[in-house]
């Protein structure tokens, strides 16, 4: 039954089939013997036990809040949670306790979910392999699956220096809803954080359109492109978290004022009103050409479906990573300013001076991604290399945005588009380039979704349809959706991008191709042990 | 020698009159216990974000329009970034590349001679309003070694004026920021009284001979009074007069004002020159105001910020009501300038005026020169005077009537001043002062004198 999806989970509860106690408790045990993940940064047992009682209660009396009542989630370590640590992976919030709930979070726990823990990532969400935080790397469930033991021959005989990473940097995340500790879980996507680990766990990862989820009690990487990030073993589930989280919020000024509607999804059978783009840039340096190939199916899929599919052209999108480096960086340096020591979080036990202190504080409390962020962010925002840099990326971004509204405009409803160059790499292979390098190449396919939109006139970047604001929306949707598994044994996924604010039609369309390619599921011994027989799924036909 | 033009440009922080900061909701009060008005946003905890309080851009509204500035209809707010420990986000939220309000002016009034009997009016251009958080307060334990911090008002929302450099000297500087002074307090955008630090003034001096550039300018601070703004100013400009006179250049730094000594000193803690790495704030939306031709038809003025609306409620500022009262009581222009200049002084006047069948214009000088004298003298406001405008206009009525002589009213006014209770009336028969009108008894006084004088 962990292996069910949140859907049909939800209505065993509700049918009394489960209950949310014994559900927790089962995941609270794959947690323990899933441990050599290293998915999990803290597990918070004794209130999620305390959740799923009180959901228990709501159930016996039939009053359940609603479809997540007693679900239990997993949420990524950047985000805050009241009495339970968030340490971003970093030294500097080794210990923090905050204070209050992110928005996301609350709205989860007032709707009833059980809040298992918080997952791993790169320290502060800086990378994409989830192996840059101070907890250590997160293990790509699939390194331990029967699909990629049988099909990749051991460079050595230790499963231990075998396992591939999850991508990132909301891996720990993606592992956790991977390897059925939890039926879903948030992540963060700046610029593939969430669809990037989707993709190399076989998990469904939804970036929503900029201003549509709150942001506020996330601890920010780039406050103008950053979303928080769904992440399901369906798109149907990934439609249900959506509709939880989604909506204006009055503490974050830059989520959209409009109400919004949750909706169920059609199961879409008549695709030939669709028209589908292929952006011809998108065939990057680097992309492997099983995913070439798998990506060419795709679109074949579609044609023969009905449906019209056009190559389209965003020129500028070999512009897109450095535009966003400058952007990113610059955004870092001022997000991490506040990191002092003085108030809270890691403070050195340097005396000499004020200034001193907080040299020696930020050293010790962050890594040498961060670090190097920083600076190159601040190279930036200098004076002299303002206009260079920053006001130069922002034009570059417009150009990269109107890529995009012309092709929309073009009458293509639907970009499909690779979200990874390759399958998940081996840890021992992925740590031999340094962070920026690999950000540069794996960001590739997924960071001009973060960045674009219809119409960015703006330098400022971000106004949303509402009174105070200039009417105009950035921050495309895009999905990871699970396709088939690679040579290796390991799961390749493709990207959708939508138009903003289009969720419903991004996910109906996900939805059919998820129908359609019956992505296998992964075939882990640890679940078979913790697992009843209630909801085994062995889904036989594969696309691949 | 040649002449020496000096060139002075102020930069005023005012802080605005609201019950919560500019970005969150914490309260916004003078002298509360240390870190108490604190909240998450404040203390810069991860993941907080600013919401911006719609009475600080309603106050900064009103302020522009009041100084005759342009609204901008559209306006940003940055980043400003740099290191201290009051400063806990390690950036401050500004508006450094389109503020609220721009180019507008402010007209004061100066008095050519000592006497008070001639004045002119002067200009400043005011170059721009704009919103900004305050810091919070750092203090200096130097005999722990350490710095203690209180953060209450840290975010607290400023309106900073920004004036051109049109002042020359102490005194129009004082003058220019005791009328912008009158002005918030009017609008009750700032209470800007300067003890309390609502109203923080920054003064960038400079000489050169006039025809040629502007000199090398100094930024003076730490000013905590009207009068010592004054002093600082003229005491710089003739410092830099000197140092020049006699060969020397003026450095770029920043001076603070020393009151004791009544000079101003090199600031030790402030760097040479700072890069602020200035960044658009991305989680604010621009700001959008409206006016009446812009406003959408689905909306009212309590969901949008309407200039116009906002305009029509404006009180009138203090040059309107000078002007009303040197139209309504026919008295000197000098004369309502000092009326507005004290806290109170206008409404005694006019209060006194309807008691009493006095012109105005006689009346003006017993409240000008007795009532106001006197509470300088004792150091106390018109509200604590102890002397009530009713006391005091019937007083007026008896002089008015020729009951009493002006002699003797200054007595009656000097014994009223003790506060004791008792009226007017009441003085003048304990004290017998009262004027004989009787010509019998009067002729029969002056010949007792004369006969009294003969015998000698």
């Amino acid at each position: 039954m962990l292996r069910a999806s949140l859907r049909q989970v939800s209505a065993a509860l509700k049918e009394g089939r489960v209950a949310p106690t014994e559900l927790c408790q089962r995941c609270l045990a794959l947690i323990k013997s899933t441990k050599f993940l290293n998915a999990y940064i803290t597990v918070a047992e004794e209130t999620a036990m305390k959740q799923a009682e009180e959901s228990d209660e709501r159930y016996k009396r039939g009053q359940p809040l609603g479809i997540l009542d007693g679900i239990p989630v997993a949420v990524k370590d950047n985000f805050n949670t009241a009495g339970i640590e968030t340490t971003c992976a970093s030294n500097m919030l080794k210990g923090y306790i905050s204070p209050y709930n992110a928005t996301v979070v609350q709205k989860l726990l007032d709707q009833g979910a059980v809040l298992l823990g918080k997952t791993n990532l790169d320290e502060f969400a800086m990378g994409s392999g989830s192996t840059d935080g101070v907890f250590g790397p997160v293990r790509n469930p699939w390194s331990y699956s029967k699909q990629y033991k049988e099909k990749s021959v051991p460079k050595s005989h230790s499963e231990e220096s075998d396992w591939v990473i999850t991508g990132g940097s909301s891996g720990g995340s993606a592992a956790a809803v991977s390897s059925f500790t939890c039926f879903a879980a948030l992540g963060s996507d700046t610029g593939g954080s969430t669809r990037n680990p989707a993709a190399h766990c076989g998990v469904v990862g939804l970036k929503p359109t900029y201003g549509l989820i709150s942001r506020h009690g996330l601890i920010p990487l780039v406050n103008s492109m950053d979303v928080p990030g769904i992440l399901t073993r369906c798109v149907d589930d990934a439609a249900v978290l959506l509709g939880s989280l989604a909506g204006h919020d009055p503490k974050d000024s830059t989520t959209i004022q409009d109400d919004f509607e949750p909706f169920e999804l059609p199961n879409l059978t008549d695709v030939s009103k669709l028209s589908i783009g292929i952006p011809k840039e998108y065939h990057a340096p680097g992309l492997s050409s099983e995913i070439l190939a798998l990506w060419s199916k795709a679109a074949d899929l579609f044609k023969n479906a009905g449906a019209k599919v056009v190559e389209v052209s965003l020129p500028h999108t070999r512009y897109s990573i450095v535009c966003y480096h400058v952007l990113c960086t610059a955004e870092v340096a001022s997000n991490m300013a506040r990191f002092d020591g003085l108030e809270y979080g890691h403070r050195s036990d340097m005396k000499d001076s004020t200034e001193s202190m907080y040299a020696a504080t930020r050293r010790e409390g962050f890594n040498d991604v961060v670090r190097g962020r920083i600076l190159s962010g601040n190279y930036f925002l200098l004076k002299q290399n303002y206009e260079k840099y920053f006001v130069k990326a922002q034009k570059v971004r417009r150009l990269i945005a109107n890529d995009f509204v012309k092709v929309f405009r073009s009458g293509v409803d639907i970009l499909l588009t690779p979200t990874t160059l390759s399958d998940a790499a081996p840890y021992t292979e992925f740590i031999q380039e340094d962070n920026r390098t690999r950000s540069t190449q794996d960001d590739i396919l997924t960071q001009a979704a973060n960045m674009a939109g219809e119409q960015g006139q703006e330098l400022n970047c971000f106004p949303l349809p509402s009174h105070f604001t200039c009417p105009v929306p950035l921050g495309l949707p895009a999905i990871n959706v699970p396709t088939a598994l690679s040579e290796r044994g390991l799961p390749v996924g493709l990207q959708f991008i939508g138009r903003s604010f289009q969720e419903k039609q991004l996910l109906t369309v996900a939805k059919w191709f998820e129908k359609q390619v019956q992505f296998p599921m992964i075939q882990l011994e640890e679940v078979k042990r913790h697992d009843s027989g209630v909801f085994q799924h062995q889904k036989s036909a594969s696309f691949s | 020698l040649a002449p020496w033009a000096p060139v002075v440009g102020l930069e005023i922080h005012a802080q605005i009159s609201s019950n919560s900061k500019l970005f969150s909701g914490s309260q916004v009060q003078f002298a509360a216990p240390p870190n108490s008005l604190v909240s998450f946003f404040d203390a810069s905890l991860p993941g907080t974000l600013p919401v911006l309080n719609r009475r600080c851009v309603e106050a900064a509204v009103m302020t522009g329009l009041a100084l005759n500035c342009s609204i901008n209809k559209k306006s940003l707010f940055d980043r400003k970034h740099y290191f201290y420990a009051d400063l806990p986000a390690g950036y401050q939220i500004t508006q450094q590349r389109v503020p609220i309000a721009v180019n507008g002016c402010l007209s004061y009034s100066l008095c050519i001679d000592s006497k008070m009997s001639q004045m002119v009016t002067k200009t400043v251009r005011i170059k721009q309003i704009q919103l900004e958080q305050d810091s919070g307060k750092s203090l200096h334990d130097d005999t722990r070694s350490q710095t203690l911090v209180d953060l209450n008002r840290a975010g607290v929302g400023l309106m900073e004026v920004v004036m051109e450099p049109d002042v020359c000297c102490g005194e129009e500087a004082a003058a220019a920021v005791r009328e912008l002074q009158l002005i918030l307090q009017t609008l009750g955008s700032s209470q800007a009284v300067m003890a309390e630090g609502q109203l923080r003034v920054d003064a960038n001096v400079s000489v050169h001979h006039p025809g040629e550039p502007y000199g090398v300018r100094t930024e003076v601070k730490n000013i905590n009074s009207i009068r010592f703004l004054a002093k600082a100013i003229d005491y710089e400009i003739q410092r830099q007069i000197e140092e020049l006179e006699n060969g020397g250049t003026i450095l770029n730094e920043t001076r603070a004002f020393d009151s004791k000594l009544g000079c101003t000193v090199p600031m030790r803690d402030k760097e040479g020159k700072q890069d602020y790495r200035f960044m658009p704030e991305p989680n604010l939306p621009p700001l959008i105001l409206y006016d009446t031709k812009s406003l959408p038809a689905n909306m009212n003025h309590q969901q949008v910020i309407n200039i116009d609306w906002i305009h029509e409620r404006l009180p009138d500022l203090p040059s309107v009501k000078r002007k009303k009262l040197v139209e309504k009581y026919g008295i000197l222009p000098e004369h309502s300038f000092t009326l507005l200049n004290e806290d109170g002084l206008a409404e005694f006047f006019e209060s006194v005026v309807k008691r009493t069948q006095m012109k105005p214009k006689k009346v003006i000088g017993w409240i000008l020169n007795d009532l106001l004298s006197y509470l300088k003298q004792h150091s106390l406001t018109v509200k604590e005077s102890p002397v009530s405008s009713f006391l005091l206009g019937d007083l007026l009525n008896l002089l008015e009537k020729k009951e009493i002589s002006s002699t003797a009213a200054k007595q009656v006014f000097a014994e009223l001043w003790k506060g004791e209770g008792k009226t007017p009336l009441e003085i003048v028969k304990e004290q017998k002062l009262g004027l004989l009108q009787d010509q019998k008894e009067l002729e029969q006084i002056c010949q007792a004198v004369i006969d009294g004088q003969e015998n000698e």
